[in-house]
């Protein structure tokens, strides 16, 4: 059975083309995927979020209990409001999921997980509790929808539609508020300023509302996608998995292995170490670069993890898992359905804050 | 449903075909298939002199979503490419059916009218 967003509705009534997206009902586009990515490019979009899961974390052991849960340390957390991005891991270094986490105060956290890991991180979270037995509780808040608003004019207009949130304007990038019953934070998935907003469920429709009222484009998971790939952001489920080390998947900036900190996962990466890089491709012939494409270069065979054409360089570009010794500007082949093309080694960020970084 | 032109053939691979005046047959993709797809950016065409047996790979049309394949609906040789749906793809989403992708000379003629009429088409997508 899949799933829906309280949205859902609105996405039906507006035209959307729906997909089946980790066992949700969601959005691809709503006419043109492309027109979509340009809005939240050059103005605002918004995306319905709500299939991902906020986990609410509380009492006195929530810090101590995260230091141990994630790669990343939550000890960089010190300022209230503050985001970070982490990677939870198994035992054996793989990725279980990709994950912010907000520091509310020293007893209250927030942990965004994805749509469609959500049940199994869950399950890990609670199994950890159960050996570990800090003081602590977890609560899938199901209750909230999350709304994230993107592009260069989205704060803006977000604020127009919701003068109810005006503190919001004075959030500093990956930071967060509550602002009564509603969690505001200038984070997202597209390279491009913006907020993501988890409000209570039953009043999403009406805040959706107002903010395409105020000129903000609804947009899919098609331009989700091509805009996260443009700004080199990875994706779980297809850059990393519970196979793939984060120092394979470009999030070794993610991982502490600095601090003395025992952390999941910890003992694995240091055992094993890194055995590939990750990096950005763009086709220099015409063509499409996509998922699972074999890669040939000097220093021995690759794989692409994601790969679209990027709407906004009008070139295919592409995330890859390469042999070390590959460097930024080398050259190597694809193969796409048997002709071997040329692509160029690129750093893992395309596009950011409008500007073609190419 | 009124919006299949009633003049073309069809294919339950979602190819229309046009027998021209002169013998040779226009090939090009519904008007659901472009739907199906999302925003096309990448057409390959088969190059001129090709030979091509009924069902046999002969186009690839790919959009940010997904790449498709566009099949031969009949055997014949390749006798002409729409270079302009190559440089723009995107005309497939305006006007499917006035982007054609290539012409084929039949290897045998007859083979034009075991393809589905409209009304065909219709109850094949109508059953997908």
């Amino acid at each position: 059975m899949t799933r829906e967003t309280v949205l859902n509705a609105a996405h039906r009534a507006a035209g959307a083309k729906m997909v089946d997206f980790g066992g949700w009902d969601m959005p691809l586009h709503y006419g043109s995927q492309i027109d979509e990515h340009h809005k939240v490019r050059q103005d605002a979009g918004m995306f319905d979020v709500s299939h991902m899961c906020a986990v609410d974390l509380a009492g006195t052991d929530s810090r101590a209990f995260l230091r141990r849960l994630f790669a990343n340390n939550v000890d960089k957390l010190q300022s209230p409001g503050k985001a970070l991005y982490s990677a939870m891991l198994n035992p054996q270094g793989g990725v279980i999921d990709d994950l912010i986490v907000y520091f509310l105060d020293e007893t209250h956290f927030r942990i965004v997980i994805n749509a469609g890991t959500a049940d199994k991180d869950l399950a890990w979270m609670n199994a950890c509790h159960a050996e570990w037995k800090h003081t602590i509780s977890l609560t899938a808040r199901r209750d909230l929808a999350m709304i994230a608003v993107q592009g260069p004019n989205a704060r803006a207009r977000a604020l127009t539609a919701l003068p109810e949130l005006a503190a919001a304007d004075a959030l500093s990038p990956f930071f967060a508020t509550a602002i009564g019953d509603v969690f505001v934070a200038r984070t997202g998935y597209t390279g491009e300023d913006g907020f993501e907003i988890a409000i209570p469920a039953e009043r999403a429709a009406t805040v959706w509302q107002a903010l395409a009222a105020a000129g903000i484009a609804p947009c899919g998971l098609g331009a989700r996608d091509t805009l996260r790939l443009e700004a080199g952001m990875n994706l779980y489920g297809q850059d990393m998995d519970e196979s793939i080390s984060p120092l394979d998947a470009g999030l070794a900036w993610t991982v502490d292995l600095i601090s003395p900190r025992d952390f999941v996962g910890k003992a694995a990466l240091l055992a094993h170490g890194q055995k590939h890089q990750f990096l950005g491709l763009l086709l220099e012939d015409r063509g499409v670069l996509r998922a699972h494409q074999q890669i040939f270069s000097a220093h021995g065979e690759g794989e692409i993890t994601s790969g679209s054409f990027s709407p906004t360089l009008q070139r295919s570009i592409a995330l890859a898992r390469l042999p070390l010794g590959i460097a930024i500007g080398d050259h190597v082949e694809v193969d796409i359905r048997g002709k071997r093309l040329a692509a160029r080694v690129l750093k893992p960020v395309f596009v950011r804050r409008g500007q073609a970084l190419i | 449903m009124s919006n299949l032109p009633a003049n073309l053939k069809y294919t339950k691979s979602h190819e229309w075909v046009r027998a021209e005046a002169d013998g040779s047959v226009t090939i090009g993709i519904t008007d659901h298939a472009q739907e199906a797809l999302g925003d096309l950016v990448f057409v390959e065409l088969p190059p001129v002199g090709k030979s091509l047996s009924a069902g046999e790979e002969a186009a690839v049309v790919e959009s940010v979503k997904a790449a498709a394949d566009v099949y031969a609906p009949i055997s014949g040789v390749v006798i002409a490419q729409n270079s302009a749906v190559v440089d723009a793809p995107e005309s497939l989403n305006s006007d499917a059916w006035s982007a054609w992708l290539f012409k084929l000379q039949p290897s045998d003629p007859a083979a034009i009218a075991a393809l589905l009429d409209a009304a065909a088409y219709q109850q094949a997508i109508d059953a997908e």
